[in-house]
């Protein structure tokens, strides 16, 4: 430890530190730009210098190490002329138009030219102009003149982003901030460059000139679109949301949000919302009024449950749903004596189903990861599924964390890998089984039964070895593991790994809310996602979800619904395939204009409030389903607040939830046949087709990742089928048929095609990881 | 070659053949015999940079600091990769003193970073070789070839058992390069920006790695300071500033180019030598050690002799030992706006004072100059290159405003001159005369 004072006041720091870092400890302010605590130090803006005792010249404080007993003036008159100077500096050659500026009023270089600015320009000179970039639908860098290159973006970009997609070129005042000659900024991080520009350099070009800072309102949310459950302040202008920001808390999102978190707010007052409740009477559509609405759907699940008995009535759910529609949800079905309730639609394994311990999660808390020494990340788009933990293990692999992937794509994580094998959907059992067999023979224990043909290769033991070495090592299972056919031989032979190495097994969850689902006891004891859609229900309760996008086969959940006799569809946006199916449309509350509460992976409560009145006639779905069980005269619906539900779900001010375990019991570890030799597909969720939201934010649908699905496949497995990139082709799965672009795509393992799932124009095709059959256009 | 009078050089000397610079020659010269004493008798580390101390060169480059201590601070037992670089990023204005040394004497400058390879416990080395030589860089890379095929470097020097790679190197002309940590980012094939330190090279430069960086002539001394041994160099000079070094004259000299000479020469000696003031005209002034070193008027430079200690009691720096020398025909409102301008587009753009200020000085001198100043430009100038030195990341902020600052100390009569009358105190025609390119119109 070392003892410093900053004007006149004592800390005690540990070495290392800066004379920031005690500032920021003692409560000292001292004005910077250019430092940020995520990111390198640059030193650059110069803004932060201060006087240090004995030492000539001032000191910039983000990079000065501290050492013992140094004296620290930060408002001494040597510390405040030079920072004046910089301060005069910096605004030369920035335009000196606020008011007309986007970042007017929350910009440090405004603020801090309050304190340190001289009131006139000693400069007559004409100022420097830059010239704007287009960097995409996301960033704005229309005003770049504005810039004052302190870096945080190009910075941001190559240590937490993973990939420098913005650099400095030029020299001296000539230097600008831009992409590579003409590209754009693609990272699914990129939106947090424009909370990190201290100026109105970067801005939202969503959000741009639609409101000022100081009209909105700030509110407290918490994040729908991923399983970390990113805490959020949401921004609200006349019962609008008008932009959506990251809320810091180390534990859960630092303070980064992914770009679909941030302008998926788009969807929310577009006019793709449903607002009013909608019957089909004699082949159409009428809008009606919430009790006419509610009686019919009532009165329907309660004709098909007294006729059919309450096996032909099913409900599916979003992971997305909150704990408390959820639970509302389960016990309507419970009402109508239907055992037939999941939130899994992606999943086609159900085998651990009635064996699982408790409920699966991340086996560990976040924060955490970056004191792994190993982990390994089973089936997964990891970058893209789940932004904010692969930036998490992106850290920890800089230090010293050896990050395996093995998955069914060799897409590039932007994280230094220590091990990346890629194999086909149906080999990803196998080629896990080979690195739990690479440890049983690493540790001189006996190979597992059921392993005693598998082959290992230098990369299984590799991956093997270094889970078998170091304090705190991870396995991870991500969404590809979970909506594996083999997800239950997958999750056993994790365990597996788990016990030889010492190693502790999790999910990264598919949803928002997947371990509060599980907590809410969403599950079924009759049909399953699947299972309630391979045998047709006559009656369907669908909240949050579109099944021609989200579930493991769209193709059987259509033709079920399409048979029904009555779908009831609870969304929050219109959906025109849904008008077909459905026979009953209730508008539901998105998340901004419910309460309620979401476990995210690592088992944290977080309920939050609305922030918004709710849109038209869309209500919030726990009160929906709280009045259908009052009007269906069940015990139990008399709840007045969601809190209410969700204390009796989960109990008052519970921190982590309980009863978390991603133990299996009387499941025993054994290897599918080998699969025949078929072209396999291999689909992807695009980031920003994964939920009903994102699919509806304008912004987001002109991004890169958002182009439309293409048939991507190795040199090898083209030239084996006859394709040529660039040229058309049709896919067919069952009866659908796709005609896609090809493209030729060396990551992808071979005799396999990638061909994304969720999006239009592929909906119509069959299983995710399923036989695929392909032909030229 | 300019080498005259009764004065001995030492890097330079018996570089009369035409070949100077084959490697035949230099053994010729005793060339390598000091490399192979080392490896062969076993001299210690300690007694290379011991020796190196007692010579007390102080760095070629410009800064002045004495190399033995320099070789100290590396840590020589640090298990791992170490780096000797050699800064042949010669941008600084005025100098083109180790351009000569990599033309003539290039195997001095090989030997020299090898020994201190040794002394320092490194086992691989760059030269980082000026953009705009780039004859001088290919000559270099031969050189290098002809000592790898004679086995002065590689692996197993001599049968020593020491290990020294060398490569070359070359920019592209950036003068920040020539700063210590931007040359090792541009090495590195990055950006060439100065890092922030501490930390320091000597413990993480070159990738990170420690990492001992020297000016051309400092290692193409070392083969010579273990050849006289370090106390009969240091008395070659004078005390606390040994040897001879090479100062670049240009301007209004008879003879422009190199001269060695040992430290503690008076300056007037170095004018007698390169054949005095062109015309016979009255001296004006002396930038003695580079663009960046602040500027002497004449009366000053005259009583001082050209040396590290002398020079800084005189006001300025020795710097590089780039002796600009103007006449009495210069206006020094052109001269500065000249010397601005070059640092406002050498300015790297990293940090604010620098890039913004640069900049706005060079602005405002050009406008004097023009004819369009204002009387508070003097004061303007004061104030803003006050908040540029000793403010930035590295010295070029510290550079740009010291030739600002000196010029409008000494010669600021000149510059409220050219304010209130919107034109030079030198009449135009007598600039003319003494730039010997301009004909004097009619």
């Amino acid at each position: 430890m070392l003892e410093i004072e900053i004007d006149g006041k004592k800390a005690q720091v540990p070495d290392g530190s800066t004379v920031m870092d005690a500032a920021q400890q003692l409560g000292v302010y001292i004005p910077h730009f250019c430092y940020h605590k995520k990111l390198s130090i640059a030193a650059n803006c110069r803004m932060c210098l201060v006087q240090v005792e004995k030492a000539p010249k001032p000191l910039p404080a983000c990079a000065t190490p501290v050492t013992n007993g140094m004296k620290v003036f930060t408002h001494s008159d040597l510390a405040v002329k030079a920072q004046k100077g910089v301060m005069e500096f910096l605004l030369i050659n920035h335009p000196l138009d606020c008011p007309i500026c986007d970042q007017g009023g929350e910009c440090q270089l405004q603020d801090m030219s309050v304190g340190y600015g001289p009131m006139k320009s000693r400069y007559t000179e004409e100022k420097h102009v830059v010239f704007h970039k287009d960097v995409g639908p996301l960033i704005s860098m229309q005003e770049m003149s504005r810039c004052i290159h302190c870096t945080r973006c190009v910075r941001f970009g190559q240590e937490v982003a993973g990939v420098m997609e913005l650099g400095m070129a030029n020299r001296n005042m000539h230097s600008e901030i831009m992409t590579f000659v003409g590209r754009t900024v693609d990272s699914e991080l990129s939106g947090n460059m424009i909370d990190l520009c201290p100026v109105g350099a970067l801005t939202s070009k969503p959000f741009r000139y639609t409101a000022r800072s100081w009209e909105l309102q700030r509110r407290k949310s918490i994040s729908p679109h991923d399983s970390v459950g990113a805490n959020l302040v949401v921004q609200v202008k006349h019962d609008n949301v008008m932009r959506v920001l990251p809320r810091e808390n180390d534990a859960v999102n630092e303070c980064w949000i992914s770009d679909k978190e941030r302008f998926a707010y788009q969807a929310l007052s577009s006019d793709a919302r449903l607002t009013r409740p909608m019957v089909k009477q004699g082949g159409g559509w009428r809008e009606v009024e919430w009790n006419v609405a509610l009686d019919y759907v009532a009165h329907g699940l309660k004709d098909v449950a007294r006729e059919h008995g309450g096996d032909a009535v099913a409900a599916l759910a979003a992971q997305s749903s909150t704990v408390e529609e959820l639970y509302l949800l389960g016990k309507l079905m419970k009402g109508l004596g239907s055992g037939n309730i999941d939130f899994r639609p992606r999943q086609s394994d159900f085998g651990s189903d009635f064996k699982r311990a408790g409920a699966p999660w991340l086996g560990m808390r976040l924060a955490d990861i970056k004191d792994l020494d190993a982990a390994l990340v089973v089936g997964s788009f990891l970058r893209k599924d789940h932004p904010l933990i692969a930036q998490r293990l992106r850290q920890a692999a800089k230090k010293y964390t050896k990050v395996s992937m093995l998955s069914v794509t060799a897409d590039d994580q932007l994280i230094n890998l220590h091990a990346n094998l890629s194999v086909a959907p149906s080999q990803l059992v196998f080629a896990l089984a080979a690195v739990v067999r690479a440890a049983a023979e690493a540790k001189g224990q006996a190979v597992p039964a059921g392993l005693e043909n598998v082959q290992t290769c230098d990369t299984s033991c590799r991956i093997a070895a270094s889970l078998l070495d170091g304090e705190k090592r991870a396995v991870f299972l991500g969404n590809v593991a979970t909506q594996s056919a083999d997800a239950t031989r997958i999750h056993l032979l994790a365990l597996e790994l788990g016990r030889l190495t010492g190693a502790s097994v999790g999910f990264l969850g598919e949803g928002a809310n997947t371990v509060g689902a599980h907590v809410a006891w969403a599950l079924p004891s009759g049909a399953n996602a699947r299972t309630m859609f391979e045998q047709p229900r006559k009656a369907y309760v669908l909240m949050g979800i579109e099944p021609e996008f989200d579930c493991a086969n769209p193709q059987l959940a259509i033709a079920a619904l399409r048979q029904a006799s009555l779908v009831v569809c609870m969304s929050a946006f219109k959906n025109d395939p849904a008008l077909e199916y459905a026979d009953v449309m209730l508008p539901i509350a998105p998340y901004t204009e419910t309460s309620g509460t979401f476990v995210n992976i690592e088992g944290r409560v977080q309920s939050f409030n609305g922030v918004v009145k709710a849109r038209g006639d869309a209500r919030p779905a726990w009160k929906i389903l709280r009045v259908l069980g009052n009007v269906l005269n069940f015990e139990g619906f008399d709840y007045q607040s969601s809190e209410e539900v969700r204390d009796a779900v989960i109990g008052q001010g519970v921190e982590f939830v309980p009863g978390l375990s991603n133990d299996v019991n009387d499941l025993l570890l054994s290897l599918p046949a080998a699969p025949v030799a078929a072209l396999e597909r291999i689909a992807d969720v695009p980031i920003h087709f994964a939920d009903p939201m994102a699919r509806r934010a304008p912004a987001l649908l002109q991004t890169a990742d958002a182009r439309a699905p293409m048939l991507r496949a190795s040199a090898g497995t083209l030239a084996a089928l006859g394709l040529v990139a660039g040229e058309q082709a049709k896919v067919r799965q069952g009866e659908g048929v796709a005609q896609l672009m090809v493209q030729l795509d060396d990551k992808v393992p071979a005799n396999c095609v990638r061909v994304a799932a969720a999006h239009p124009t592929t909906a119509m095709l069959g299983a995710m990881f399923g036989e695929i059959t392909v032909e030229r256009a | 070659m300019a080498m005259l009078g009764a004065i001995t050089p030492v890097l330079m000397a018996g570089l009369d053949g035409d070949n100077s610079w084959s490697l035949k020659d230099y053994v010729a010269r005793g060339g390598y015999e000091q490399l192979k004493r080392i490896l062969i008798n076993k001299m210690t580390q300690e007694d290379v940079i011991g020796e190196v101390k007692k010579s007390v060169l102080r760095g070629r480059g410009g800064a002045g600091f004495p190399t033995g201590l320099k070789w100290s601070f590396m840590p020589r037992s640090f298990p791992g990769d170490k780096y000797v670089v050699c800064n042949t990023d010669e941008g600084e204005p005025g100098t083109f003193k180790d351009r000569d040394i990599m033309r003539y004497n290039p195997h001095a400058v090989i030997e020299g970073m090898a020994i201190a390879a040794f002394a320092m416990g490194a086992n691989r080395g760059y030269n980082y070789v000026h953009g705009e030589i780039w004859e001088l860089y290919k000559r270099f890379e031969a050189a290098l070839d002809e000592a790898r095929a004679a086995g002065f470097i590689g692996q197993n020097i001599l049968g020593s058992g020491f290990n020294f790679e060398l490569f070359a190197h070359h920019g592209y002309g950036a003068y920040i390069c020539g700063e210590e940590t931007a040359l090792l980012e541009s090495i590195e094939g990055k950006k060439g920006q100065p890092r922030f330190k501490p930390p320091f090279p000597a413990s993480f430069g070159l990738y990170g790695k420690p990492t001992t960086i020297n000016n051309t002539e400092t290692f193409a001394s070392i083969p010579f300071i273990l050849k006289m041994g370090g106390e009969e160099f240091l008395n070659l000079g004078k005390p606390n500033n040994g040897g001879t070094k090479l100062f670049s004259v240009s301007g209004h000299v008879n003879r422009p180019g190199n001269y060695e000479i040992p430290l503690g020469t008076p300056f007037a000696t170095l004018l007698e030598m390169c054949g005095g003031m062109r015309g016979g005209r009255k001296l004006k002034a002396v930038i003695p050690g580079g663009s960046s070193a602040p500027v002497m008027p004449a009366d000053v430079i005259m009583d001082c002799t050209m040396d590290y200690d002398s020079i800084s009691k005189g006001g300025s720096m020795l710097g590089s030992g780039a002796v600009i020398v103007m006449d009495e025909t210069v206006c020094m409102v052109k001269a500065l706006e000249r010397l601005s301008f070059f640092y406002h587009e050498e300015s790297c753009g990293q940090c604010t004072p620098c890039r913004e200020g640069t900049a706005w000085m060079y602005k405002v001198v050009h406008r004097i100059e023009n004819g369009q100043g204002r009387p508070e430009d003097i004061d303007l100038l004061n104030s803003v290159l006050g908040n540029i030195a000793g403010r930035t990341i590295c010295a070029l902020g510290d550079a740009a405003a010291f030739p600002v600052q000196s010029f409008l100390k000494h010669f600021g009569s000149e510059f409220e001159y050219h304010i209130e009358h919107k034109t030079c105190l030198v009449p135009k025609d007598v600039q003319w005369a003494g730039s010997g390119f301009h004909k004097i119109p009619a």
